[in-house]
């Protein structure tokens, strides 16, 4: 399994195309964090300093009121409870949504490529074909579908929902790592005597870290950001992070408390963020494992 | 009469293989006693490698019955068919130690620890694995990984031995070193083998008999001996041996004593005696046949076998010498076509000489060209 080693190419380029690259480079970087930069300066301000009209300014007063706030007192909605309880909504939410699509996929993957049966292709193309339609069109089926099953509104709901929708993906992931995973392996294992499950949990499981990785990182990211199905399938006590960040924002009673907003925003992106950094090697070298050898 | 052939410790009979309508396994009837070690060997594609799926149980058969130790096993589970497999890619468990992949048939089996272990340290002894128990497979070597592999089969001690083509992936030198291994394993344990190669050198060398498949039919089945002097068609006399049997097109003439061969050589013709074994009443004047000679056969005058009364020499211009050390493989033009001698390795011979080849008469073997068999 182990990668081929990326190509070096070695170029000889001459100083000022040198410098002309980096300079481009830090051009582009600087575009792209600029905005990271305006919501982490703001958040970090009394309102007064924004009101100025001060963006780029560095704070004069430095202060953390307005991530307390953002984080515990601010008004959603009805009640000022902050973000705190639909962070731990989103929580709820996204982790049974990842363990299950992860590991159902990684299921579908071991049977779509070492258990084949007739058909089986067709199977993993309709599976595929879940990934290609539209949120929209899913929504009106998918609430009658919960309000038939009593989960309407409930974090439940969005776990079977975001379990659902993350099937295709991470099925397809599975199918193309385990296509390229040497079927020798699970005919020895059939051989010294593993079952289905065995062989799944002792040969393939242990070795699929990397698109484990991937799925993971994707999944949590997707279930974690959505903001649609959120908004349509929970209540006022399940309201995912994004759809809380949006009534904080959008609260049409007071004073648009911008600081307090950034904050918000930053929390509501932190969690993908630190995954993004703590496993983002891992996710490039498993989407390359995938692509070369599936 | 009260001679009872010694009992078929595997069977199989009228195996049939089809994927869709491809048919890739035509009816194949094999036996093998207990203790025996039966080589399937032929080209790419010719089913060998399926044949032994088939046994292990990795692949459902189309009709047929497979039977070993006088149980059918066509329908088992691949477990349940108490065989053990060796595979082309040794197929260790790269998330296990050396140790955990030998002790994981028994695991599965459900054998109590303190067993398993004493089967691991017999075995690994044998093999002389003891260092290795606690490496992972990916920090051992081609023929550690093969050793492994085989460690894995032999802990289990089944009634049936199956090997995929267990020394493809090893260099030049390892394999003949493994080979040897695994001939002294067969003699040491007396187990049953059925063993996949498409190197003819390892059939001939490591088998009791052996079956040369074509097309996902069996061409000949017998020992090495007989495979190797008495090959049934021209498939298998060209397929068994390196470098290959020579094929030489003649002519069956009348003779004094009855009739010769006669092959076109260089402007005219050469006459040779009809190779010892085959009945006068098969031929007839004029009819077309095809020689095949061993390379051995045909060598230097000095080189000839004493002790054959067949012995008939030929002028033919060398075209190329290919010194193998400790023979001499010397091509040359006869009969119209390229054969190959093999001579001393201190022959003297060089490109461009017309120098006499003797053809030992009596290791030859005559083809019939219309339906390709030995006469």
């Amino acid at each position: 399994m182990s990668a081929a080693p990326i190509q070096q190419v070695a170029v000889r380029t001459s100083p000022v195309v040198r410098a002309l690259i980096y300079t481009l480079l830090i051009v582009a970087a600087t575009y792209y964090l600029l905005p990271l930069y305006v919501m982490v300066v703001n958040s970090l301000k009394p309102l007064d300093e924004i009101r100025q009209g001060q963006m780029m300014n560095l704070p004069q007063t430095w202060t953390l009121d307005p991530w307390r706030s953002a984080w515990s007192t601010a008004q959603i909605g009805v009640s000022p409870t902050g973000l705190l309880p639909y962070f731990m909504n989103s929580f709820l939410m996204v982790v049974p949504s990842v363990i299950l699509a992860t590991s159902f996929g990684a299921l579908n993957g071991y049977v779509l490529t070492k258990w084949r049966f007739r058909g089986d292709n067709y199977v993993f193309g309709l599976i595929l074909f879940s990934c290609f339609i539209p949120f929209q069109i899913v929504i009106i089926p998918m609430a009658t579908l919960l309000g038939f099953l009593g989960l309407s509104g409930t974090i439940a709901g969005l776990i079977l929902v975001h379990t659902i929708y993350g099937l295709g993906f991470t099925t397809m992931f599975f199918r193309n790592f385990y296509a390229a995973f040497p079927t020798e392996l699970v005919r020895s294992a059939m051989v010294d005597g593993a079952g289905f499950f065995q062989i799944f949990f002792r040969i393939l499981l242990p070795l699929s870290a990397p698109i484990i990785i991937v799925t993971v990182i994707w999944q949590f990211t997707n279930v974690w950001n959505d903001f649609l199905f959120g908004a349509s399938f929970s209540d006022f006590d399940s309201f995912p992070m994004t759809v809380a960040l949006n009534n904080l924002v959008n609260s049409s009673t007071g004073v648009k408390e911008y600081n307090v907003h950034f904050a918000g925003a930053i929390l509501a992106a932190l969690p993908t963020l630190i995954v993004y950094v703590v496993s983002g090697r891992y996710f490039v070298r498993g989407l390359m494992a995938g692509a070369v050898k599936g | 009469m009260t001679h009872n052939p010694p009992k078929a410790f595997m069977k199989i009979s009228g195996l049939r293989k089809r994927y869709g309508n491809v048919e890739v396994l035509k009816g194949i009837d094999l036996e093998l006693e207990e203790g025996g070690f039966l080589v399937l060997v032929g080209p790419s594609g010719c089913g060998k490698s399926t044949l032994l799926n088939t046994i292990a149980g990795l692949e459902p058969i189309s009709e047929g019955t497979i039977t070993v130790d006088g149980h059918v096993i066509n329908d088992l589970h691949p477990s349940m068919r108490d065989i053990a497999m060796v595979f082309q890619s040794y197929a260790l468990y790269p998330n296990m130690t050396v140790g955990g992949n030998i002790a994981f048939g028994m695991e599965m089996r459900g054998v109590p620890k303190p067993e398993r272990e004493k089967a691991i340290a017999a075995v690994s002894k044998t093999l002389q694995i003891e260092h290795l128990l606690g490496r992972k497979p990916s920090q051992l070597s081609g023929g550690q990984r093969q050793r492994v592999a085989m460690g894995r089969a032999l802990v289990r001690d089944p009634k049936l031995f199956l090997f995929d083509e267990p020394l493809s992936n090893l260099d030049a030198k390892l394999r003949v070193d493994m080979r040897v291994e695994i001939k002294r394993l067969h003699a040491t344990t007396g187990k049953t083998i059925i063993y996949v190669t498409h190197d003819q050198v390892e059939a001939m060398t490591l088998a009791t008999k052996i079956a040369v498949l074509k097309d996902g039919e069996v061409q000949q089945i017998g020992t090495p001996y007989e495979i190797y002097n008495r090959p049934s068609n021209i498939f298998v006399a060209d397929f068994m041996g390196s470098p290959a049997m020579n094929l030489l097109p003649a002519t069956i003439v009348a003779a004094t004593d009855g009739f010769a061969l006669q092959m076109p050589h260089e402007q005219s013709s050469v006459a040779l005696a009809i190779p010892a074994g085959i009945a006068s009443s098969k031929l007839q004047s004029g009819q077309q046949v095809i020689l095949g000679i061993r390379p051995e056969a045909v060598t230097d005058k000095d080189g000839a076998d004493r002790n054959s009364n067949a012995i008939v020499t030929i002028n033919g211009r060398v075209e190329l010498v290919e010194p193998a050390g400790s023979d001499t493989f010397v091509i040359a033009q006869i009969g119209g076509k390229q054969i190959t001698s093999r001579m001393r390795a201190d022959a003297m011979v060089r490109r461009g000489e017309t120098v006499p080849f003797a053809f030992n008469l009596e290791k030859a073997v005559l083809f019939d060209p219309a339906n390709q068999r030995r006469m």
